[in-house]
């Protein structure tokens, strides 16, 4: 092909589109209700297809060591057995309403998920109702359910993400109830159905319970049934046990966990990062997307894009009840490990020393108002949205309150927060990987500790 | 009479343009619906079509299309499409490779454009094919190289099963190969798979179609056509003899096992094929199913079960052959022949008694939930919605898959779990080199 042809070809091809003005963003309409018990629910109709979504979150945080082990044995036990039906009873029940039924548990709640074909709501009700009220934690089941968690902790203890997200835990929060996401195989193995009829008479309490309801389901038919089915959960009322507040982070160093053989580190830098309705928050999360939380951001175009160090870099903010913090994520081939933790602190100190560009601020605010939008556009997205929201204390004007918030950030409003909490000096770094080939070359750029996972 | 759980499909519209490409739009019809609209291009090769000599290139080529086109930059892509509020990226898969966008709706044209953009021209160099390299080869690293179980079964088992290289060999590709690859051997794949009518364009979502396929036309209609590949057969001769092999996981605590037996081909036997969709879901979807219920909830012979079609899991995006897997991770202490034989026992067991009535009824229930529950996801809907139509002709089977299923009747399923038979699996051991 000629050089003239191809010149006329391209003249002719339109030019890129310019984005028209930005489609409203509907904020749903949340009815509520607080029952006698305590138990708050709130429910959402989202039509579209024929089904319904139902999160319960119950308080369940724990000081006491054994704690973490009982509850991830309690969450695989919830739906094992109950005075009317036993496991494969309620199993099949679930199956019967074209539902499904999930309960896990973290430092601060239990929670479930479930779903069902949007006519069989009540049904669906029925049987979490009857377990949260009426659990009997067979002991043969719960063996099985505490053998199988035993030997997936001991596989999560080989897995790098499992043991990089223990490790940055415990650099975040020590000995403190959230330093901790994995119980150990022994502890594990101490779990008796006994503990959990116990754990589960003192906690699985409505005092500070939530329950939201999303789906082709009429609002106030949601909550009727809910405020019929829920009734009997009463005589558990109990107060949610409050975990001391979480230790003051010591930023700086190097904690690394040795994993011979390891052809990549998993990199982690860590910092507490301000809740969600801390004023800079907007401001963080804005200046923290331009420097690593999406794809267009400067350290994906760094690492991956230019250097190739790394096939997913990732930076973003995590909100437990008592703290939240900011983890910037990056898996490397082990050979690059110290240059990529140069790039990645590289890519953090110049983002606050210097002002980001009001286009990268833009670009930054249209992706997080976008997504946003995107996660609750399904009734599943909508629900657990909306559960994490009203459970940290928001309503769903929050779904406007934070667009209008993020619009009113400034460059020199996101250059504060980044300076306040992106700077390099404010962050302490997780390895996991072969520290014979990693050690020296890092010891290099900062003190080293080799630290084991409990 | 339609089901009381019904849903109305939207009027599907589409147009094939003169240089090939089809394009199939799915509008919202729901009084609700959010401002978001789903972009997917869907080309016809997968890994299975790529050449000896060049494993996992198919997949490099996918990382090679976000590295920019003629009038497109490196990360220009990404950044126009997150800059509008929207999210992005790519899968290769046997027999397809997909582009997709979710973006508000003000940036349907913005996304049609680039897709264009790079549907005709787009622009790779020896810099941005080596840095795709080192990408490709920290994925790998992290999903399988650096963790437990990595590419268990999906790399591992397929060479078990099968013979011809274009089904047994790993699509993500070999180092070396991947380190080898050149912007000659892109242009040759490019130019091969990528023309326009081995496309299919499919957009869902809020959008009007008429608009939308003016849109279409605008953007893709001056693409030049260009041949378009004969799509291939990969058909193999049935197995006759059971086949065994194992492999060592030096990360892994718990040992593990992957059958698979040869799936019917959804385009010659569709009632069983279906009917073997529904099996897999009766076999080990849920804790109702029967060997979760058997070898995890009663004998406890296993840590988890997993049955499924398809290399990753979908039923329908594969052309024959593939295979119906079932994998079990297992404790240390039970022997791997013991699984085996409650995972036979539990299939031989449907084919010899059949199903009752009412265990069908369940599964039917929660397999139709759990379809519409994808329904409901503008990027699931969309992607499924490409896939239909360029697998099967047929997009419209996203909203007529809950009521075919349903018609599976506990013959057809009882047909299904018959085919099954224990000399016929390959078996993938998979042995704990970390075993406390």
């Amino acid at each position: 092909m000629s050089p003239k042809r191809s010149a006329l070809r391209s003249a002719a091809l339109p030019p890129r589109p310019a984005l028209g003005p930005a489609p409203k963003i509907a904020v749903p309409t949340v009815a509520e209700r607080t029952l006698g018990s305590g138990l708050r629910v709130a429910a959402v109709r989202r039509r579209g297809v024929p089904l319904v979504e139902i999160r319960l979150r119950v308080p369940f945080a724990g000081t006491a060591k054994s704690h973490l082990a009982r509850s991830a044995v309690l969450g695989e036990s919830f739906f094992t057995g109950t005075a009317s039906h036993d496991a494969q009873q309620l199993a099949e029940a679930i199956q019967g309403l074209g539902g499904s039924l999930g309960a896990s548990t973290d430092a601060d709640r239990l929670a479930v998920g479930g779903s069902a074909l949007a006519e069989n709501l009540r049904p669906l009700l029925e049987l979490l109702a009857s377990t949260v009220t009426g659990n009997t934690y067979p002991a043969d089941e719960v063996a099985g359910e505490r053998d199988r968690v035993a030997e997936e902790v001991a596989i999560a203890r080989t897995t790098p993400s499992a043991l990089a997200d223990e490790a940055v835990s415990h650099r975040l929060f020590g000995r403190h109830p959230y330093g901790r996401d994995l119980p150990t195989v022994t502890e594990v193995a101490a779990v008796t159905a006994g503990s959990l009829r116990t754990l589960h008479a003192q906690q699985v309490s409505p005092v500070g319970a939530l329950l939201v309801i999303v789906g082709d389901v009429a609002p106030t038919r949601a909550l009727d049934l809910a405020a019929q089915t829920f009734a009997d959960w009463t005589a558990h009322a109990r107060t949610p046990v409050t975990l001391p507040p979480v230790p003051a982070f010591v930023p700086g160093g190097i904690a690394l966990v040795d994993r011979p053989g390891s052809v990549q580190t998993s990199l982690r830098v860590v910092a507490p990062a301000p809740p969600r309705d801390d004023p800079s928050y907007a401001a963080l999360s804005l200046v923290n997307t331009v420097f690593a939380g999406y794809f267009s951001s400067r350290l994906v175009a760094n690492i991956r894009e230019d250097k190739g160090y790394t096939y997913s870099p990732h930076a973003g903010i995590m909100h437990a009840d008592l703290a939240s913090y900011l983890a910037v994520t990056a898996d490397v081939a082990t050979e690059v490990t110290a240059p990529a933790l140069v790039e990645t602190r590289y890519e953090m100190a110049k983002i606050a020393a210097a002002p980001v560009t009001q286009d990268e601020l833009d670009a930054a605010g249209r992706y997080l108002v976008g997504t946003l939008a995107l996660s609750t556009a399904s009734q599943a997205g909508l629900a657990s949205t909306l559960a994490r929201l009203l459970d940290a204390g928001f309503d769903a004007t929050w779904l406007r309150s934070h667009p209008a918030a993020l619009g009113r950030v400034t460059v020199d409003s996101a250059h504060e927060a980044a300076q306040r909490w992106l700077a390099p000096a404010a962050a302490g770094t997780v390895l996991v990987g072969d520290a014979e080939r990693i050690r020296r070359s890092v010891s290099a750029l900062d003190t080293v500790d080799v630290v084991q996972v409990n | 009479m339609p089901a009381r759980d019904a849903v109305t499909p939207p009027p599907l519209h589409r147009a094939t343009l003169d240089n090939g490409l089809r394009v199939v739009v799915a509008p919202d019809t729901g009084r609700s619906a959010a401002p978001v609209v789903g972009v997917a291009v869907y080309y016809d090769v997968g890994f299975r079509s790529e050449p000896e000599g060049r494993t996992g290139f198919a997949h490099l080529f996918e990382h090679l299309m976000f590295q920019g086109s003629a009038r497109v930059g490196k990360m220009e892509h990404p950044r126009l499409v997150q800059g509008a509020g929207g999210t992005m990226n790519g899968s290769t898969h046997p027999d397809f490779t997909n582009y997709f966008q979710v973006v508000p709706s003000n940036a349907l044209e913005l996304t049609l454009w680039l897709e264009a953009d790079r549907m005709r021209s787009p622009a790779v160099t020896d810099e941005n094919l080596a840095n795709q390299v080192a990408v490709v080869q920290n994925e790998i690293r992290v999903n399988v190289m650096n963790r437990p179980y990595g590419g268990f079964p999906w790399i591992l088992l397929p060479p078990v099963a099968f013979d011809s290289f274009a089904n047994a060999h790993n699509g993500y590709g070999d180092f070396s190969e991947l380190e080898s690859s050149s912007v000659a051997d892109a242009e040759d794949f490019f130019r091969r798979f990528y023309a326009p009518g081995n496309a299919v364009l499919a957009i869902a979502g809020d959008t009007d179609p008429e608009a939308a396929l003016a849109l279409v036309l605008k953007h893709f209609g001056d693409i030049p056509a260009r041949r378009t590949p004969k799509r291939p057969s990969f058909a193999e001769p049935p197995l006759t003899a059971a086949r065994r092999a194992e492999h060592l996981d030096p990360m892994a605590t718990a040992p593990a096992v992957a059958i698979g037996w040869r799936a019917p081909d959804p385009a010659k036997q569709r009632q069983l094929h279906l009917a073997t969709v529904v099996l897999a879901e009766l076999l080990a979807e849920g804790d109702a199913s029967r060997l979760i219920q058997r070898l995890v909830l009663r004998d406890r012979s296993a840590i988890s079960v997993e049955a499924y079609l398809g290399t990753f899991g979908d039923p329908f995006e594969q052309r024959d052959p593939a295979l119906l897997t079932v994998t079990a991770v297992h404790p240390s202490a039970v022997p791997v022949d013991t699984v085996l034989a409650a995972i036979q026992d539990e299939v031989d067991r449907i084919a010899r008694d059949g199903v009752p009535a009412d265990e069908l009824a369940r599964v039917h229930a929660r397999l139709r939930a759990q379809l519409l529950r994808q329904v409901d996801q503008v990027l699931a809907r969309t992607l499924q919605l490409a896939m239909f139509e360029q697998q099967h002709g047929r997009g419209e089977l996203v909203w007529e898959l809950p009521d075919l299923l349903t018609a599976v009747t506990p013959d057809d399923v009882r047909a299904a779990a018959a085919r099954l038979a224990a000399d016929s699996a390959s078996v993938l051991v998979l042995q704990a080199g970390a075993a406390a």
